[in-house]
């Protein structure tokens, strides 16, 4: 937090990171887990290509992967596959960035202070169980575009997460750690900025990686509902126009999307919780 | 092993514990918690208290340390009343109490700082000085949960230190570490005492580090907490652990044990689960003046 003379943390390029990366590859390589889970990969698609070619019933209907893998192979070439990533992106993130703009000040005031809570809770017990997929018609029926509606749902999805997490993460701090920072002399600004704030943000960094895997589910059922551009509307093309390979591309791609994001999330996290690394 | 000690000095107070009483409740569902406890924290010694598992050992730390209000009754530091949780009164906790998410320098360095009374070079040197004291210089930028149990303690026990407090409590500080690391902080924590001399008041549910540690020893009852006797320790300081084969040693240990044992039976009767050690200690003793008990 200060006095960094000494920690060699800040300041350096890429190259540390990238070693770190280089490491922990070399380092998973070389245990036999990684190994026998590369296998099982392997002898999964086998099975998949072996059902695909020889129509067995049920999972015969699925294309077959070297069809999967050629269709990609088309689909990366063509700008509308990457127009559909990056839509899907540029909603998932704005809805999910509002969401922690409002929400996360929003989570420690309501955790921070009691009387609040008590008044204003109740109306988030209410609204969190229902579905955010439940929200598209009427998100459709108030915003004026399309694209807007989407990004509300999004910004759903992740939001009631975030916030009943910090509520959650606040009010579950140890009393003691506040009593020693009372006893300490502080006001109550420092306990707010240096306990309540630090103490609750293992569960503010928890908030957004779930809030960021509901974004996800929310984003590609909207986009197959309610638009013509992004990756679950990719998907829901290649099921309408009869496509198939084209659906499984965009599975895997929506895969790809959500474990990126949510990666992104945890490492983010990480640099801003670095106790919870021991050692 | 510990020297250097003058620049960290400790300005003693002196406590007075008059008549509390704690209840919890309602008028018509009321529990008694502390009832007509007195006692006097005197300037430089080391009081312990004693009594059985959730007796109100804590709640009387709660009450003197400032976190809660004494139902009547009065607390008073050097002649003043207490009010509220203050710098001059600090408590090294249960288990532990650090902040999770600031380093062990961070920890020691907050109470100055959070008060503005240094910082820069003068902080980081007052820090440094207290590490070296307790031998954890080079844990400066671990986390908590980078250290053992025993390093957290004496971090704490810095961390309350660094700030000159009148008077420091300590509640069950021990508890939870493995019996070698315990009787290892008992032996460090008395000759910091020693050194010293600040105003201490150590909460134990063990009757050997208790008087072990003690200059007097006040023996409290169980539900509500009384005070039932307050004994003067006479053992020699600097003391070790061989005070614990002498005979005064033992007389003590007697004396109390035989208070403790009726408290212990109430409290098994109520199901506290330290009882059962008492009970079984006081079976012992007969076995423990014929042949003392080596320590660890």
């Amino acid at each position: 937090m200060h006095d960094n003379a000494t920690s060699p943390s800040h300041g350096e390029g890429l190259a540390p990171v990238e070693n770190d990366f280089i490491r922990i590859l070399k380092k998973r390589a070389s245990s036999v887990a990684f190994w026998r889970g590369i296998a099982s990969i392997v002898a999964f698609t086998l099975f998949w290509e072996f059902c695909a070619r020889f129509h067995v019933p049920v999972i015969g209907n699925v294309p077959a992967p070297s069809e999967v893998l050629a269709s990609l192979a088309v689909q990366i070439k063509l700008a509308y596959y990457w127009l559909s990533w990056a839509d899907s992106m540029i909603r998932i993130f704005t809805g999910f960035i509002i969401a922690q703009i409002i929400g996360v000040p929003l989570g420690l005031f309501l955790g921070a202070n009691n009387k609040a809570r008590e008044t204003l809770f109740p109306i988030f017990e209410i609204m969190r169980p229902v579905p955010p997929l439940a929200w598209v018609p009427v998100s459709v029926i108030f915003w004026p575009s399309a694209e807007m509606s989407m990004i509300f749902v999004t910004f759903l999805g992740a939001f009631f997460t975030v916030v009943l997490n910090i509520v959650e993460g606040i009010t579950s701090i140890d009393i003691r750690y506040i009593r020693a920072a009372y006893s300490l002399g502080s006001t109550k600004r420092d306990i707010f900025w240096r306990v309540l704030l630090p103490a609750s943000l293992p569960s503010v960094v928890v908030g957004m990686t779930v809030g960021m895997g509901i974004t996800w589910a929310v984003v590609v059922a909207a986009e197959m509902i309610a638009t013509n551009t992004g990756l679950g509307f990719l998907t829901w093309r290649g099921y309408v126009a009869g496509e198939y390979p084209i659906i499984v591309v965009g599975m895997m791609s929506i895969g790809l999307a959500g474990y990126l994001s949510s990666a992104l999330i945890r490492y983010v996290g990480a640099k801003f919780t670095p106790w919870l690394k021991t050692r | 092993m510990i020297n250097n000690m003058s620049n960290t000095g400790m300005q003693a107070g002196e406590m007075v514990v008059d008549n509390l009483v704690k209840t919890y409740g309602t008028d018509i569902l009321t529990k008694v918690v502390l009832d007509d406890c007195s006692f006097v924290l005197e300037r430089s010694k080391l009081t312990v208290l004693v009594g059985p598992s959730g007796c109100g050992k804590s709640t009387i730390i709660n009450v003197l340390a400032g976190y809660e209000k004494p139902t009547s009754g009065r607390v008073l530091l050097d002649g003043e009343q207490i009010s509220g949780p203050g710098p001059d009164r600090l408590v090294v906790f249960q288990e532990t109490a650090l902040f999770p998410w600031m380093t062990t320098f961070e920890n020691v360095a907050y109470g100055p700082e959070v008060r503005k009374e240094m910082k820069g070079k003068e902080l980081r040197d007052a820090v440094m000085h207290l590490l070296e004291l307790v031998g954890l210089e080079d844990f400066r930028d671990k986390y908590p949960t980078q250290l053992s149990g025993g390093m957290q303690r004496r971090t704490e026990l810095v961390r309350a230190m660094i700030n000159h407090p009148k008077v420091m409590f300590m509640d069950e500080p021990f508890r939870g570490l493995d019996a070698m690391t315990r009787s290892l902080m008992q032996e460090y924590y008395v000759r910091l005492f020693e050194e010293h001399r600040g105003t201490n008041l150590f909460i134990t549910s063990e009757l050997e580090e208790g008087i072990f540690l003690a200059d007097r020893l006040v023996i409290l009852t169980n539900q509500p907490c009384r005070v039932k006797k307050i004994m003067n320790v006479d053992l020699p300081r600097p003391r070790d652990f061989s005070v614990m084969g002498s005979s005064e040693y033992l007389n003590i240990k007697r004396e109390a044990l035989e208070l403790l044992h009726e408290e212990a039976m109430k409290s098994f009767a109520s199901g506290a689960v330290n009882a059962a050690d008492f009970l079984e200690a006081y079976s012992h003793m007969g076995e423990d003046q014929a042949k003392p008990r080596s320590h660890v």
